[in-house]
């Protein structure tokens, strides 16, 4: 069933009839690719994206993991998002690896010190899914070296759980997320992982001109992600660590361009991954499927 | 154990199947929700009132910058006239700012108003703009004049 592409095909098709419908709009996105900070989809607008990952692959072939995301602001305080994962392994074969559906939930109202949004997620994906998006329990290179045909029969339910703290002060962001997740297919342990970013937009003030290229349109950090073992060996050992600079290109045409290379900090890490990204935000995509499915009229 | 594991299977495609729906059913209620929170609902000015004093009081550091409005209005286009309108008289999810309650509101005010959001009521959080962007804003916000009358 997972393989089939058509319900995907659909799903995608009517997701852009309905984004037709709406306005594009511009917001501010952050440059992490991988860390969340606490900000979430401003309501009733819809985020379309897609990103990739191309990485280095020692004692097997390099690859290419993709995914498109849909990201709508059910509310000023939920966010919910759909991911399609897929990947292209050199020398092998293109596979669809599975799905992914987010939350996040907004736990306090006013902004505070810190602020703690809580995430949790189910992924139904199989085992030769590449993406990345997160590093747990014991991820390591080796694990992306078996052949798509081989790795794809394993197929795995799993729930993940985050705590997302993030602050922005003086122009500067700081987000720490801690994640914990358990494929609930067999006896697995819960996994831990971590994930930290900082960002900054190049200018705090907006200038005066419509431009493309001012300063303030681009926002630039760095994240750090990776695996805390699991609940029987809980720690840094047989684990993969990642240092990535990040930096998004916020246009004023409503479009995000993300770009980040990425590089292993130890053995069992892939020794260097480029991810880039493309959104662009629509607004007015819940009140479009809102009169569709016979809400009130305006 | 293959019972059981196909059971545990069987419950997440349900649940996975039924959110969906339960998606759709939000979104329909959050449109009344938001709906309630639009132009005619003077009860969101109320908000106003909740800045703490110390922040009510601040001072807008950009209020002699000549150029601080203008930018402003740049910003307002980008990330606010989708909801409050391209003239800020109120849109179809959220009011006019060109009520006399904001117009009568300190700059701190809204200033704060636009750091914390009013997220029970749909307005998500602008920190994310850094300060001297929303000081901008705030300074464009000052600018406007009052709203038109609407003929009786």
């Amino acid at each position: 069933m997972i393989n089939s592409p058509f319900p995907k095909i659909g799903f995608l098709l009517s997701i852009l009839v309905l984004a037709a419908f709406a306005l594009p709009a511009q917001a501010q996105e952050s440059p992490y690719i991988v860390a969340y900070d606490h900000y979430l989809e401003e309501p009733g607008s819809l985020e379309v994206e897609y990103f990739s990952t191309f990485a280095t692959q020692r004692n097997g072939n390099d690859f290419h993991a993709f995914w498109a995301e849909f990201e709508y602001g059910a509310t000023a305080w939920w966010t919910t998002e759909l991911y399609l994962d897929g990947q292209t392994t050199f020398n092998d074969s293109t596979i669809f690896t599975g799905f992914r559906w987010e939350n996040r939930l907004r736990l306090l109202q006013q902004e505070h010190f810190i602020n703690p949004v809580f995430y949790f997620e189910y992924e139904q994906i199989n085992g030769a899914d590449k993406i990345m998006k997160e590093v747990e329990g014991h991820d390591v290179e080796s694990d992306h070296a078996v052949p798509n045909a081989l790795a794809r029969r394993e197929h795995n339910h799993e729930l993940e759980f985050k705590l997302l703290l993030s602050k922005t002060f003086k122009g500067w962001n700081v987000a720490e997320n801690t994640l914990a997740a358990k494929n609930v297919t067999g006896g697995h342990p819960w996994e831990f992982g971590y994930a930290l970013g900082a960002s900054r937009p190049l200018a705090l003030k907006a200038s005066a001109n419509r431009c493309s290229f001012c300063r303030e349109n681009f926002i630039a950090g760095v994240e750090m992600y990776g695996a805390l073992g699991d609940r029987h060996s809980f720690g840094l050992h047989d684990t993969s660590h990642y240092l990535a600079p990040v930096v998004a290109w916020n246009l004023p045409s409503g479009w995000t361009l993300r770009l980040s290379p990425g590089f292993g900090l130890n053995d069992n890490s892939h020794r260097f991954l480029l991810r880039w990204g493309v959104a662009r935000e629509f607004s007015g995509f819940g009140a479009t499927l809102g009169r569709l499915l016979g809400g009130r009229k305006q | 154990m293959t019972e059981i594991k196909a059971k545990t299977t069987a419950r997440i495609l349900m649940i996975t199947a039924a959110l969906p729906f339960v998606l759709a059913g939000h979104i329909l209620s959050a449109q009344k929700e938001n709906s309630a929170s639009a132009t005619k609902d003077n009860s969101v000015y109320a908000e106003l009132a909740k800045a703490p004093k110390k922040a009510a009081a601040r001072r807008n550091p950009l209020e002699r910058d000549p150029d601080a409005a203008s930018v402003g209005r740049k910003l307002f286009e980008r990330h606010c006239a989708e909801c409050h309108g391209e003239d800020a008289e109120g849109g179809r999810k959220a009011p006019s700012l060109r009520a006399e309650e904001v117009r009568q509101a300190t700059p701190g005010t809204l200033f704060w108003i636009l750091t914390n959001g009013v997220v029970r009521r749909g307005m998500p959080v602008w920190s994310k703009l850094p300060e001297p962007q929303r000081w901008q804003l705030v300074s464009y916000l000052k600018s406007l004049p009052p709203a038109e009358k609407s003929p009786q």
